[in-house]
């Protein structure tokens, strides 16, 4: 059991150093010049990997953003031991991160317009999507659901967490069944794919938004180049399939820099919203009208409060697995944390 | 702690009974070439069947097989994985290594099935998609994604056999069903052995522990609730008598389809979102996380004295939305 010091914890998103050399220029950057960049290098436009947190701060209305289900605990279901064992990975994890697993989400606003996030933390065990991952891009998915409106996931992740074996597998088809829900109910979807988002992660949620949307030279893959040379002994070039090149391919619809990115999803959303909030209560019953223009502008003209204010301070929906869990929290990996009193 | 101790010790390479030696055999019995795949358990299991070819969009992947099937009188779509069982055929399947337009042919055929009202029977047996470049740029990451997606809503009772290898996201983008059923030394797992052996040990030769670590056997998966059902296999496995195998992987596909058919349509998809919905064990801990953002100095002598709330009301805090660490 670690004991707390009343130190400065470590964090692994930016290194106690001041300093951080850019990979695509060699400068050498402020943190604090860093952290006000965005994460962003001023001289070469590199994006640094940020946490899930910093991401959402971005994104979002200042205080609008009302985190939901940070205490769901992954479970080391298999007693999974590589190297180390996956609790003592958990932990470790945990401590430098402050996350429980590797995502974040919550309800709040972009510029006035109540949406649903769920953004992964690449720092939290590469932000591969374990049992708990899947669980908060679902719910994520589900508040969008329930409250009509629209999703957003920004993925950061090396794919499936293979410690948690075929439970892991199994986050795919959860939140993609989620996922087709959310279109069938016509709300809109926008997947942010950040540097990296690959495996598991990209054969999934990541690849279907209604708008895919890439930051600048993000590694997007599904198979990594260790298996690619390890299964059929094929060498891929240095910097393959970068954001430019799924551009190219047709599976990205924008490369968007991140100082740019809440605008660009602001103005996304204000095509996609009204025609979402125009749709009756009953939304995947009604069948396509062709005179949508109309529904959409009456929606505009009439509806403008009514699929808005559902957001921020909804009931929360974290209350069903508290009570039953309370006493079953496996020991090993929740008991980090000084003791107290 | 003592436990996994010792169940390391055990799980030690190279000692002939151990749990890893154990894996390690089923993992190659599952990759037998002489395994029966699609088409030859089909020859057995099918009164007719007529293949169709391509997806439409780009070309035809012989790594997977699709089709109409009428099996025991009831008329069934059929997808499934083809390995070759010589080299030479294994040179025309691409090793059994699908490209999207495998992926893209089956989702044809699946709509089809609902469309016209049959269930849908899969045949799982790959390693993983075709990790290469072709398979990249051509969207192998959107084909599995939707594919996934058009199963979890397919109007249409779908059965899911693993016959060999259940390999990562390559096969799950055709195991999406009412129920799966596995062979009794086929394999699922989130990655091949090898993969994870180079991921997580940086080195391939420890595969046969990471098979032990993941729990990758058909028996396994049954307990964790992932296959429904292990259909036993005749004598030495299934290559050494496929015509029993196939026999008995149709006796048991039937015995479900009996019941999956009598389901209402509204029943049968809310159950299988169901079923998906709920995969995963995780709990819901007591406090919230440690907080990992720079501490202020109130919040250092917090942790100090962790009962007393009073402390950083008088000296104000830095962090804000989380509560503190003596609140609840």
């Amino acid at each position: 059991m670690p004991v707390r010091l009343p130190f400065r914890p470590r964090r692994d998103a930016y290194p106690p150093d001041l300093w951080k050399k850019c990979p695509g220029c060699a400068e050498m950057l402020f943190n604090k010049q860093l952290d006000k960049s965005l994460g962003v290098c001023p001289h070469c436009g590199h994006h640094f990997r940020i946490s899930a947190k910093t991401r959402i701060e971005q994104l979002m209305d200042p205080g609008s953003f009302v985190e939901r289900d940070a205490d769901l605990q992954p479970v080391d279901a298999l007693g999974f031991v590589d190297s180390k064992p996956y609790a003592d990975r958990l932990v470790a994890a945990q401590l430098s991160t402050g996350l429980r697993d590797a995502a974040v989400w919550g309800l709040g606003e972009i510029e006035g317009r109540p949406v649903s996030i769920c953004a992964m933390d690449f720092w939290f065990m590469g932000g591969s999507m374990g049992s708990v991952v899947g669980e908060k891009v679902a719910r994520a998915g589900e508040a969008a659901l329930e409250n009509r409106i629209p999703l957003i996931i920004v993925s950061a992740s090396g794919g499936a967490r293979m410690q948690e074996g075929t439970y892991s597998l199994m986050q795919l088809v959860k939140t993609m069944s989620v996922v087709e829900r959310v279109k069938a109910a016509r709300i809109p979807y926008i997947s942010i794919l950040s540097d990296p988002t690959t495996g598991g992660t990209f054969a999934s949620f990541a690849a279907v938004g209604d708008v895919n949307i890439a930051e600048p030279n993000a590694l997007i893959r599904f198979a990594g180049d260790r298996v690619s040379s390890g299964t059929i002994g094929e060498e891929l070039p240095a910097g393959y399939a970068r954001a430019e090149f799924w551009v190219s391919h047709g599976f990205v619809d924008r490369i968007v820099p991140r100082a740019k990115l809440r605008e660009e999803v602001s103005t996304l959303l204000s095509f996609l919203v009204s025609q979402a909030a125009a749709a009756p209560e009953s939304g995947p019953q009604t069948g396509f009208s062709p005179r949508s223009f109309f529904s959409a502008l009456t929606g505009a003209l009439t509806g403008e409060g009514s699929g808005s204010v559902t957001g921020a301070a909804g009931p929360s929906t974290d209350g069903n697995g508290t009570g039953e869990a309370r006493g079953e929290a496996p020991g090993s990996a929740t008991r980090g944390e000084a003791p107290r009193g | 702690m003592v436990d996994r101790l010792l169940g390391r010790m055990h799980t030690e390479p190279n000692q002939p009974e151990s749990p890893t030696a154990v894996a390690w055999a089923h993992v190659q019995q599952a990759r037998n070439l002489k395994r029966p795949h699609t088409l030859e358990l089909l020859k057995v299991m099918a009164d007719e069947f007529v293949e169709l070819h391509g997806d439409r969009l780009f070309g035809d992947d012989s790594a997977i097989v699709a089709g109409l099937a009428k099996i025991s009188g009831r008329r069934i779509a059929i997808v499934g994985f083809q390995k070759g069982q010589d080299t030479e055929e294994n040179i025309r399947r691409n090793f059994g290594l699908p490209h999207p337009e495998g992926y893209r042919k089956a989702m044809r055929i699946m709509e089809m099935a609902e469309r016209f009202g049959m269930p849908v029977l899969t045949f799982v047996d790959v390693q993983g998609a075709f990790p290469g470049a072709a398979a990249e740029e051509r969207g192998i990451a959107e084909a599995i994604a939707s594919s996934v997606g058009l199963m979890t809503r397919l109007r249409t009772p779908i059965v899911v056999v693993i016959t060999g290898e259940g390999g990562s996201g390559g096969a799950l983008a055709l195991a999406v069903g009412d129920c799966v059923l596995a062979l009794e030394n086929s394999i699922y797992s989130v990655i091949s052995p090898e993969g994870c052996a180079t991921i997580l040990w940086r080195s391939a030769e420890q595969s046969q522990q990471a098979a032990v670590a993941m729990k990758v056997t058909a028996a396994e998966q049954r307990e964790l609730g992932i296959v429904d059902e292990v259909i036993p296999e005749p004598g030495g496995g299934a290559h050494t008598d496929p015509a029993e195998t196939a026999r008995r992987i149709r006796d048991a596909v039937n015995a479900r389809l009996e019941v999956l058919t009598k389901m209402s349509m509204d029943e049968l998809l809310e159950a299988r979102f169901k079923r998906y919905r709920s995969y995963g064990p995780y709990t819901v801990a007591e406090k919230a996380a440690p907080p990992a953002e720079r501490q202020g100095l109130a919040d250092r002598l917090r942790g100090f004295f962790p009962g007393r709330s009073s402390v950083p009301q008088l000296l104000g805090s830095r962090r804000n939305g989380q509560p503190g660490r003596g609140e609840e």
